[in-house]
């Protein structure tokens, strides 16, 4: 690989450019899908409707979608990211409301009989206890953004994929591997991560 | 104390209230049980006490406030809380469990430590070794006596149990009903306890509230009960065997004479039995009388057949022959 | 704009459908050529344990690859056309049939079969009468998600002279073509929640009487 050798800084710079796009749609996904998760899991009605629109949002295709926003938002990372979060959603809420549902009823019976405030309850309880079920979710959505990211090279996003186009347009194959191949480890490092810290949160709260 | 007053409560889609107009006093101190069929509102009726439930009618007062007009969240700071499930915090250790209500009041923590001590040494568990477990590392029973002591953190004055040894195994319920009765020796709490068990509320109760359909049936002393079960419903609920049960309420030595006839083959019986023991070790012997002996042997009275007869009619109002079966 | 789109459209309606054809045809092929392989695969797995680790480990791993990168490793590889976005798609939608199918056979009831067992059913009529039925609506759940992602990724295809709809996508934002960006993007994301209810329904379907959920 002398190309790689030789080119390594562009290699990282689109790696940095890969993971602060994905750290950044995850931030903000992770924000939104919490305030809407423990709202859906509290209410049946809030549930069903933003599963449905999530889900509706989630199977649209990536390039499609990227396509889709450019009449609104143009080219560029927020193109991108606009895409990842709307991705990310169904997993995340449906994880945090299904985390927070499975926590047993009597753990919650007792917090609310000993007196704590609905807050309290929420955030001292029910979300620490609910914490394997969101990583997990945060796991798949991780693997999401980080694979939208490759395509949003196309709409000016930057990140591996820049590598991968070009090396398609110059027939080039090395930067294809490079793009590649670097995209896929990615992936898997961060499911590989998320799921040992997932594994860590489980024994924790059995 | 505690003054229910024509306490109701409806469910949505049921076709009677679950709760209907439940009139009770339960005197300060005292050990309450309430009990009846499944459905009968029994648990209800204890979560409307720290307002768990929202009650649709009716007075709840607690050393005379009325619960009402308190706020939900300090009134169930200050009543302690015991569960069937018992609903220990898997992700905190035992410590951090007992100590919730404490920090919630804003105790200081050396305070807060030194209590978590105490009560895992009442609770009968060895603080040093237990304070940093899980829950997940104790046993049905050491989980249940760890919400035992979480409920008494804040030393409440009242304390709501709901089945709380129900999912437990027979031995372990017998032991920590026992200890449970030891602990309260040395506290005055008022204590409402839910059970469907006549057996457990004969042993744990010093007053019994029977309820049917929402309502109260009888609210007396378990003897009282026992001796006088004010309809059929209660006679059936206690079992057709309640002149036994009764014998297990009467010490031996009540029923005893100090005439001391010293019969051969009668059996011996330790001085601190009940009447009913007494009777098991007649029927084993298939002797008329026992002589109850003291912890040296010497012979203190005895006991006949007769005498138990006498003692159970006494101040009964029915005749004195065992309740006929029913007729199916 | 939609008008612009719609134009386009009426203009190229031959080419469309040509697209619109290869990208269900594409789709279509590559998630039954997955199902024929994970399916049988996924079922004998289950009753394995040591292959079972290996295969399902893989099969995790080729879950999280992004769908782009794989499209464009096989490019090297095998060139462009049909044939290479055919071989990629296929391997994007084998993870979750595979995952999916192993996990619903393991998840029926031991005593269910051990039951059958005990009735006299050989092992093939146990998988066939038994395990498969009720595992069905978990392994139907695993095509419905290879279904979508596979139409999904029909899109990709364009970057390898796979045809498809992607190919409208990519020359209108190429050329900064409004219209034709839609003529490809929109029935793309038709298509894809058209196969999801699709497939939905069959689920619904095939969820054996006394296993639905009310």
């Amino acid at each position: 690989m002398k190309w790689l050798i030789n080119h390594w800084e562009d290699v990282l710079i689109a790696l940095g450019e890969h993971v602060a796009i994905a750290l950044t749609a995850l931030a903000i996904a992770s924000v939104v899908s919490l305030a809407i998760g423990i709202w859906a899991a509290k209410n049946d009605h809030v549930y069903r409707v933003a599963l449905a629109v999530s889900g509706f949002l989630y199977t649209i295709p990536t390039l499609a979608f990227l396509a889709l926003l450019i009449p609104i938002v143009g080219l560029g990372k927020t193109n991108a990211i606009i895409c990842m979060v709307a991705f990310s959603l169904m997993i995340l809420i449906r994880n945090v409301a299904t985390g927070i549902r499975e926590v047993p009823e009597e753990v919650t019976d007792a917090a609310r009989g000993m007196g704590m405030r609905p807050a309290e309850v929420l955030f001292r309880v029910e979300l620490p206890l609910a914490l394997p079920v969101i990583v997990a979710g945060l796991r798949i959505a991780a693997v999401t953004v980080i694979s939208v990211t490759v395509v949003g090279a196309y709409v000016n996003a930057g990140g591996l994929g820049t590598l991968i186009f070009s090396g398609m347009s110059n027939d080039f194959a090395p930067k294809i591997w490079t793009g590649a191949i670097t995209a896929c480890a990615l992936a898997v490092a961060a499911d590989l991560s998320l799921a040992r810290l997932e594994t860590r949160l489980k024994a924790r709260a059995v | 104390m505690i003054d229910l007053e024509a306490l109701t409560k409806s469910f949505p889609g049921a076709p009677r209230p679950a709760v209907d107009r439940l009139t009770l006093t339960i005197p300060g101190g005292e050990v309450c049980v309430l009990i009846g069929p499944s459905g009968c509102g029994k648990t209800t009726t204890m979560r409307m006490i720290n307002r768990m439930i929202e009650p649709d009618a009716g007075t709840i007062s607690v050393e005379g406030r009325n619960v009402l007009h308190v706020d939900p969240v300090a009134l169930r700071r200050s009543i302690g809380y015991v569960i069937q499930q018992v609903g220990l915090f898997p992700h905190w250790s035992i410590a951090d469990n007992i100590a919730t209500v404490p920090r919630l009041l804003g105790w200081e923590p050396t305070r807060t430590e030194a209590r978590v001590d105490e009560l895992l040494s009442l609770v009968g568990m060895e603080p040093g070794q237990y304070r940093q477990r899980f829950p997940r590392e104790l046993s049905g029973g050491q989980k249940q006596r760890v919400g035992v002591a979480r409920a008494l953190a804040a030393d409440p004055p009242v304390m709501l149990m709901d089945e709380p040894f129900g999912a437990l195994d027979p031995i372990t319920r017998a032991r920590l009903q026992a200890e449970f009765l030891r602990i309260l020796r040395g506290l005055k709490k008022t204590i409402v306890f839910v059970t469907h068990d006549i057996d457990e509320a004969i042993k744990m109760g010093d007053r019994i509230a029977i309820m049917k359909d929402g309502q109260l049936v009888q609210y007396d002393t378990p003897e009282a009960i026992l001796a006088r079960p004010v309809d059929a419903f209660v006679d059936e609920f206690v079992g057709s065997d309640r002149a036994l049960k009764r014998l297990a309420l009467i010490p031996a030595a009540d029923v005893a004479t100090t005439d001391v006839r010293i019969v051969e083959a009668s059996p011996r019986l330790a001085a601190n039995a009940s009447a009913h023991d007494a009777l098991a070790a007649m029927l084993a012997a298939g002797a008329d009388c026992v002589t109850l002996v003291d912890e040296n042997g010497a012979p203190r009275g005895t006991i006949t057949l007769a005498a138990m007869r006498t003692r159970l009619t006494a101040r009964d109002g029915t005749a004195g022959e065992m309740h006929p079966l029913p007729i199916k | 704009m939609f008008i612009e789109a719609w134009d386009y459209l009426a203009g190229h309606q031959a080419q469309f459908l040509a697209a619109l054809w290869r990208h269900v045809a594409l789709s279509a092929s590559a998630l039954a050529i997955a199902a024929t392989i994970a399916v049988p695969l996924g079922v004998r797995l289950a009753d394995s344990r040591g292959a079972a680790l290996v295969a399902i480990n893989a099969a995790n791993i080729g879950r999280t690859l992004p769908s782009l990168a794989v499209l464009a490793l096989v490019m090297p590889v095998m060139g462009t056309g049909f044939a290479p976005s055919l071989f990629a798609l296929t391997l994007l939608a084998l993870p979750p049939i595979l995952i999916n199918t192993y996990a619903a056979i393991r998840q029926v009831d031991p005593d269910i079969v051990d039951a059958a067992r005990g009735m006299g059913m050989t092992a093939l009529e146990i998988v066939r009468k038994v395990k498969l039925p009720i595992a069905l609506p978990v392994m139907f759940a695993g095509i419905r998600t290879a279904a979508v992602q596979v139409v999904s990724g029909a899109v990709l295809a364009a970057y390898i002279g796979g045809g498809g709809l992607g190919d409208f996508i990519t020359a209108g934002i190429a050329m900064m073509a409004l219209p034709q960006l839609l003529v490809g993007a929109i029935p793309a994301t038709l298509l894809s929640l058209g196969t999801d209810a699709l497939f939905a329904s069959i689920q619904r379907a095939l969820t054996p009487v006394g296993l639905r959920a009310r």
